[in-house]
């Protein structure tokens, strides 16, 4: 039991570790779920004695691939968050539950439309519902901080409809 | 300084001063242009002649170039370009009407500059008149400072403005805005600007590589509350213009959002969420610091404008679903009530200064329009029927035009209306992006 945690671990790690070049999670993400049990203990879940199967690995390379998306997008006007998100909130409250040391900010974007300081009205209310999410999965409310930039940050400079998707977001930005 | 002389018989001699605003530390800045590009077929045309130039030299400033493009840039008259001109009179006596009834001008503006005795000071003067009647309207004698010429010219202007539309010009006064540039290492330059009406004089009252937002004047004009986002978090600061002090007077937990002075300038209007996350409609006073709550509901709830009693706010909320107008008392524990019902989206007022008008953005099938509420007769008048991402609207301080912002080309430009509707000119900016213009209110003596 003892010996696949650790080759668990390991294999996590690597596949943390491996990620994070060219990507934004800090360099020091995958060190610090190595040291930490509790990632290792959710990955190895009804071992029982056996060996860890190849459904178990899967399930932590999605999840790991998961902890990789830093970006949640809306519905124009909308702060409600969409279904293609729900795995990946789940990894990132699950993550920061079993690492309460780390810190997040949840920065909330608009697109261009309307006016700027509604924006970040709607840019607020997308970042707490990202919020609300991550406390659902376990995170406590002193890891998450919250800002708006409303409009004022686009992602994409663009007047269209795929630049205006892609800057209605929250971003989760760890430190 | 400038000194203005009436020199109108009927008026009789009339003379008033008025210090000049200036900063403690002006820093040049890239200036807008005003351009007219949709020249309205009501603009009415009018001849300004370039001043007699009494000096050795060069003029000291081209009095009629300024003049024509004040007057232009109302939307309200067409100057006739001097090139145009067959015969440049500089006094009533050189005058031959017929030149003028062939260029279809309605109106006739002339004048000299002279170097007074004094160094460095200058006398300027201007007559106003009728081309169809062959009359005289109106004259005066100005003298200013070298420094000062130019708020001179501004000055003739709004004489001429108001003498022949009633309405007092807004020449003489000052524009904020924002202006934001990327550069080619990735980051974003955000200015905020205090420039002349006319784009010159473009100074930098503060810069910054994260957002700038919600600039707003206060009714002396000597201090300016906007929204910084330093450090990574929202703040709203109040800047005194002329010694370029800042104090922040909101960083709560959250958003600080929308701050506006009320008429008095004693209290400031804001957004807050603290720590509940939900945009609620506050007032500082800020000389006590006591804060008020004014609406709780779990909607958004910003962008509050004063009514011009400073006895409530309207703002917008979207507790009915879509972003609509309402108004709240000042005092505590009052209702809103709902203003607007036209139409999906209506945000972002501002009160005209008499009151009668909310200058809104409206928003349907993914088209913002500048639009007014007419508060009285509870009717919303589209302005910019041709718009597509028109926003942030604000009054002239005569009431009768308003500076928005929109995008042309991918870029952020001004442009402006009148109140009616009728008149409009599009304002272009040398680089980057403009956005958020505010006008600030009439000069005080």
């Amino acid at each position: 039991m003892r010996s696949s945690f650790l080759i668990l671990l390991t294999a996590v790690t690597l596949t943390l570790t491996a990620c994070n070049r060219g990507n934004t999670l800090p360099e020091d993400t995958g060190a610090g779920s190595s040291s930490d049990a509790g990632l290792s203990t959710d990955g190895a879940g009804g071992g029982g004695g056996v060996s860890v199967s190849p459904l178990d690995a899967e399930r932590e390379r999605q999840r790991a691939a998961l902890m990789q998306q830093l970006v949640v997008y809306f519905d124009y006007d909308q702060a409600e968050i969409l279904p293609e998100f729900n795995a990946l909130l789940q990894a990132h409250g699950q993550y920061l539950a079993q690492n309460p040391s780390t810190q997040i900010r949840l920065e909330g974007h608009t697109d261009e439309r309307g006016s700027r300081e509604y924006n970040i009205g709607l840019g607020e209310r997308r970042a707490q519902a990202v919020r609300r999410v991550l406390m659902l999965q376990g995170a406590a409310g002193t890891q998450l901080t919250t800002v708006s930039y409303g409009e004022e940050r686009p992602a994409q400079t663009g007047s269209d409809e795929e630049s205006w998707r892609l800057n209605r977001r929250v971003e989760l930005v760890y430190r | 300084m400038v000194r203005v002389v009436g020199t109108n018989a009927r008026t009789g001699w009339l003379a008033f001063a008025a210090t000049l605003f200036a900063f403690a530390t002006a820093v040049a800045e890239a200036q807008f242009n005003v351009v007219i590009r949709q020249g309205s077929e009501a603009a009415v045309p009018i001849a300004v002649v370039p001043f007699g130039w009494q000096g050795g030299g060069a003029p000291a400033l081209d009095f009629a170039g300024v003049i024509g493009a004040d007057l232009g840039s109302s939307g309200r008259f067409a100057p006739i370009a001097s090139r145009d001109m067959v015969s440049r009179p500089t006094q009533a006596s050189q005058i031959n009407y017929q030149d003028w009834r062939l260029l279809d001008a309605s109106y006739l503006v002339l004048g000299t500059l002279a170097p007074d005795s004094a160094p460095d000071t200058f006398t300027a003067t201007f007559e106003l008149f009728n081309v169809a009647r062959g009359e005289r309207m109106t004259g005066f004698r100005l003298q200013a400072g070298r420094a000062d010429l130019r708020k001179a010219a501004h000055r003739i202007s709004d004489m001429i403005f108001e003498e022949l539309t009633g309405i007092p010009g807004v020449f003489s006064t000052q524009i904020a805005y924002i202006s934001k540039e990327r550069r080619t290492d990735g980051t974003t330059q955000y200015r905020l600007i205090v420039s002349d009406a006319d784009g010159e004089n473009a100074q930098r009252v503060a810069e910054s590589t994260q957002p700038l937002v919600s600039p707003s004047w206060s009714p002396d004009a000597r201090r300016l509350a906007y929204v910084s986002f330093e450090g990574g978090v929202s703040g709203v600061y109040i800047q005194t213009l002329r010694t370029g002090t800042r104090e922040r007077v909101s960083q709560r937990a959250g958003v600080n959002s929308s701050p506006s002075f009320s008429p008095d300038g004693r209290s400031l209007a804001l957004v807050l969420s603290r720590d509940t996350g939900n945009l609620d409609i506050h007032t500082l006073d800020l000389s006590t610091q006591v804060l008020r709550q004014l609406t709780t509901d779990a909607a958004i709830d910003t962008e509050p404008t004063w009514a011009a009693d400073g006895r409530s706010i309207y703002f917008t909320s979207d507790r009915g679903g879509g972003p609509q107008i309402f108004r709240v008392g000042t005092e505590a524990g009052q209702r809103a009530t709902r203003i607007t019902f036209d139409g999906v989206y209506n945000a972002r007022p501002r009160m005209s200064p008499d009151g009668k008008y909310l200058a809104l953005v409206n928003g349907e099938n993914n088209r913002y329009r500048i639009a007014v509420w007419n508060v009285d007769a509870q009717r919303l008048e589209l302005l910019t029927p041709e718009g597509r991402l028109d926003e942030s609207p604000s009054f002239a301080p005569n009431g009768a035009q308003i500076i928005y912002a929109t995008r042309e080309n991918g870029r952020g430009i001004l442009a402006s209306v009148s109140t009616d509707g009728r008149f409009k000119t599009q304002i272009a900016s040398v680089a980057g992006d403009v956005q958020e213009p505010v006008w600030g209110p009439f000069p005080r003596p």
